[in-house]
C-alpha cells in the first residue's frame, strides 16, 4: 500500500512531536505530560509488535498483553531477588517472551480464524492466573519494583527525560526492524501466507515455520515493552495481562490502521490521549469512548491511516 | 461423601448456567457469524434489571420475569441499532465494536446504578435446604437453578429440533446464503435469534445474581468461560455447547473444591493454598488448549458436512 501525502505528513508531525516532547515538557514545566507520553510510547511499541503478526501476518492474537506481563515480571522478579542490572533483566525478559511465544505459537498455529483468536486468549488467561498464583511475588496484589533497571551508569532510568528517550529509541528501533522485516523476503512470505496460505504452501514454503518465527519476533518486541512498562510504573501486577488489556492493544492497532507501519503508533497515541482527555472532562469517559469505537468500526474502514488516505484523495 | 455430592451438584448447576450463556453465544456466532463480546454485558444487564425490578415489585419472581423481558427487548434494540451493520464484516471489526459496547454498558451501569454492587435477596421459600438424598440437604435455590436451566435446555432443544423456526435456525447455521436465497426473511430471523440469545444471557445473569453480588464487570469473566465452551463444543453447535458447558462447570467447580487438598499432599501448606486457586482457574484453559490442539474445530463442529 502506498502511503498518501497527507498520512505521511501527519506521521511526520507525530514523530517530530514525540522527539521534541521533553523539550516542551521542561519549557512548560509540565511533568505530567512526559509521564503520560512515556506510557504512550511504551504501549505504542506493544501495539506495533501486535501489528506485525496481526496486520502483516494475519494472525489475530487476542493474548498479546501476556508478553507485557512476562517482560514486566522478568524485571520485577529479578529485582526482587536482588539482580538489578538491566543487562541481565532485559535479555531475560526477551528470552522469556521468546520461549512463551515459541510454545504457545507452535500450539496455536494449528488452528485458524476465530479459533486462533480464542486459543491465544486462553493461553494469555493461563499466564494471568499463573501470575496471580505467584505468592512470593505478590500474587494478585502485584509486585513493587523498588529499583529501576540499572545500566551500569550508562543511562539513568530514574531520570524522566532519559527514560523517555530510552523508550522512544526502543520504539524507533522496533519500527525500523519491523520495516526491514516487512520488506525482506521473509516478510513477503509471511504477508503472502496471510493472503493465501494454500498457494504459498503449494509453491513450497513451510507455512507454519515462517508464521512461528514471525510470532516469536513479535512476542519478543512486546516483551521489551513489558520490561519498560514495569520500569515506568515501578510496579507489575497480573492486571496488565488481563484480557481487556489485550483488547486495548487490538483497539490501538485497528484504530490506527492495521497493516500499516505507523498506524499502530498513531492508534496508541490517539487512543490513550482520548482516554486521558475524556476522563478529564467526565468521570464516565467510557460512555463516549465505547460508542466512538463502534462508529470507527462502522464508518472508518482502515482506521486513522485509511481515513487520512481517503481524505487526501478527496 | 456429602461434600462430593454437593460439589457435584454445584458443578452441574454452574455448568447449566454457563450453558444458558453459551447457547445464545453459539447461536449468534454460528448463524450470524458474529463474535459478540458484549454478550457478557447482556448477562450483567439481566442481573441489574432483576435486582431493580425485584426491589420495585417486592417479588422475586415478578422481578425475574420483567428482567427477562427487558433483556429480550434490549437485545433486539441492540441488534437493530448497531450489531446488524456488522454482519459480513471481519471478525476483528466485531471484536473492536463489541469491545466498545462493553465499555459503554459498564459505564452506563456505573452512571445509572452507581459503582457499588447490588444485592438480590431471595424469597424465604427459596432459601431452605431441601433433602435430596437421605441425610443430604441441598439449597433450594441452587436446585431451582438446575431445574429451570434443564427445562430451558429441553425447550431449546425441542424448539431448535422440532419447530419450523428451529429448522430455519439450523439451516442458517449450516448455510447462510442458501436460506436467504430460498426466500426466508433473514433479517427478521437474525433479530429473533439475537433477542433469544440476549434473553438466555439475561436469564443466566438474573439466576446467578442472588448467589454472587450484582456488580460492574460481572459479565466479563464468565463471557470468557462461555467462549471457551463454544470453542470446545464447536462453534454453532448447541449440543456441543451443552456438553462442553457441563464439562467446564464440573472441572471448574470440582477443581476449586478438591485441588487444594490434592496439592497439599505434594506441596507444603502455604505453597499449596496459593498455587491451588491459580491452578484450578487454569484447568479449563488448559482443557481448551488441549481440545484445540487435538481437534482444531472443536468437539462437535456444526458446519461439517
Amino acid at each position: 500500500m502506498k502511503a498518501s501525502t497527507l498520512s505521511k505528513a501527519v506521521t511526520a508531525v507525530m514523530l517530530v512531536g514525540l522527539v521534541l516532547l521533553p523539550l516542551y515538557s521542561s519549557l512548560a514545566g509540565n511533568v505530567f505530560i512526559l509521564t503520560l507520553f512515556t506510557r504512550i510510547v511504551i504501549l505504542a511499541l506493544a501495539a506495533a509488535s501486535l501489528n506485525l503478526i496481526m496486520g502483516f501476518g494475519g494472525m489475530m492474537s487476542f493474548g498479546h498483553a501476556a508478553y507485557l506481563g512476562i517482560g514486566g515480571y522478568a524485571v520485577g522478579m529479578l529485582a526482587q531477588e536482588g539482580i538489578g542490572s538491566g543487562w541481565i533483566q532485559f535479555p531475560v525478559a526477551l528470552a522469556a517472551s521468546a520461549i512463551y511465544a515459541l510454545v504457545i505459537g507452535s500450539l496455536s498455529l494449528r488452528t485458524r480464524g476465530v479459533y486462533f483468536i480464542m486459543i491465544t486468549l486462553a493461553f494469555a488467561q493461563m499466564a494471568y492466573y499463573v501470575a496471580s498464583g505467584l505468592a512470593r511475588y505478590g500474587g494478585d496484589d502485584g509486585l513493587t519494583v523498588y529499583k529501576r533497571s540499572d545500566f551500569s551508569g550508562l543511562i539513568n532510568l530514574g531520570n524522566r527525560t532519559q527514560f523517555y528517550y530510552l523508550c522512544l529509541a526502543c520504539l524507533f528501533g522496533v519500527m525500523l526492524l519491523i520495516w526491514r522485516i516487512v520488506n525482506s523476503r521473509f516478510g513477503l512470505v509471511v504477508q503472502g501466507l496471510r493472503s493465501n496460505e494454500q498457494r504459498m504452501q503449494a509453491i513450497g514454503f513451510p507455512a507454519k515455520r515462517y508464521q512461528l518465527v514471525c510470532f516469536v519476533i513479535s512476542g519478543m518486541m512486546c516483551g521489551l515493552a513489558g520490561a519498560l512498562l514495569a520500569n515506568n510504573t515501578d510496579f507489575i501486577s497480573p492486571a496488565v495481562m488481563y484480557w481487556t488489556r489485550s483488547g486495548d492493544l487490538m483497539v490501538m492497532v485497528i484504530l490506527g490502521g492495521m497493516g500499516t507501519l505507523f498506524g499502530p503508533v498513531m492508534g496508541a497515541v490517539v487512543f490513550l490521549l482520548l482516554e486521558e482527555f475524556l476522563s478529564q472532562i467526565t468521570e464516565y469517559w467510557a460512555l463516549i469512548m465505547g460508542p466512538l469505537l463502534l462508529l470507527i468500526v462502522l464508518f472508518g474502514r482502515g482506521g486513522i491511516m485509511g481515513m487520512l488516505g481517503r481524505a487526501s484523495r478527496g | 461423601m456429602l461434600l462430593v455430592v454437593e460439589q457435584f451438584l454445584n458443578g452441574l448447576q454452574f455448568g447449566l448456567l454457563l450453558f444458558l450463556l453459551a447457547a445464545g453465544l453459539t447461536l449468534v456466532f454460528g448463524i450470524m457469524d458474529l463474535v459478540n463480546l458484549a454478550h457478557g454485558s447482556l448477562y450483567m444487564m439481566g442481573a441489574y434489571f432483576a435486582a431493580t425490578f425485584a426491589a420495585w415489585t417486592g417479588s422475586f419472581l415478578a422481578g425475574a420475569l420483567m428482567a427477562l423481558g427487558a433483556t429480550l427487548v434490549l437485545g433486539i434494540v441492540l441488534e437493530m441499532s448497531a450489531l446488524r451493520h456488522l454482519y459480513g464484516r471481519d471478525h476483528l471489526d466485531h471484536v473492536l465494536a463489541t469491545f466498545g459496547l462493553i465499555l459503554f454498558f459498564n459505564e452506563a451501569v456505573r452512571l445509572i446504578w452507581g459503582p457499588a454492587g447490588l444485592a438480590l435477596p431471595l424469597p424465604a421459600w427459596l432459601t431452605v435446604p431441601v433433602p435430596i438424598l437421605p441425610g443430604i440437604h441441598y439449597p433450594a435455590y441452587r436446585l431451582a437453578i438446575i431445574i429451570v436451566a434443564l427445562l430451558v435446555a429441553l425447550l431449546l432443544y425441542l424448539g431448535v429440533m422440532r419447530t419450523r423456526i428451529g429448522m430455519l435456525i439450523r439451516a442458517g447455521a449450516s448455510n447462510r446464503e442458501m436460506i436467504g436465497a430460498l426466500g426466508i426473511n433473514i433479517k427478521l430471523l437474525y433479530t429473533l435469534v439475537f433477542g433469544l440469545g440476549a434473553a438466555l444471557a439475561g436469564l443466566a445473569g438474573l439466576m446467578q445474581a442472588p448467589i454472587l453480588t450484582v456488580q460492574i464487570g460481572m459479565g466479563e469473566n464468565i463471557l470468557i468461560l462461555a467462549f471457551v465452551i463454544i470453542v470446545i463444543g464447536g462453534i454453532g453447535s448447541i449440543r456441543g455447547a451443552f456438553l462442553a458447558a457441563i464439562f467446564v462447570g464440573m472441572i471448574d467447580t470440582l477443581g476449586r473444591a478438591f485441588l487444594p487438598n490434592l496439592l497439599r499432599q505434594v506441596l507444603s501448606g502455604a505453597a499449596a493454598s496459593t498455587a491451588a486457586p491459580a491452578l484450578s482457574s487454569m484447568l479449563i484453559y488448559l482443557l481448551m488448549a488441549i481440545v484445540l490442539v487435538v481437534r482444531p474445530e472443536g468437539l462437535f463442529p456444526a458446519n461439517r458436512r
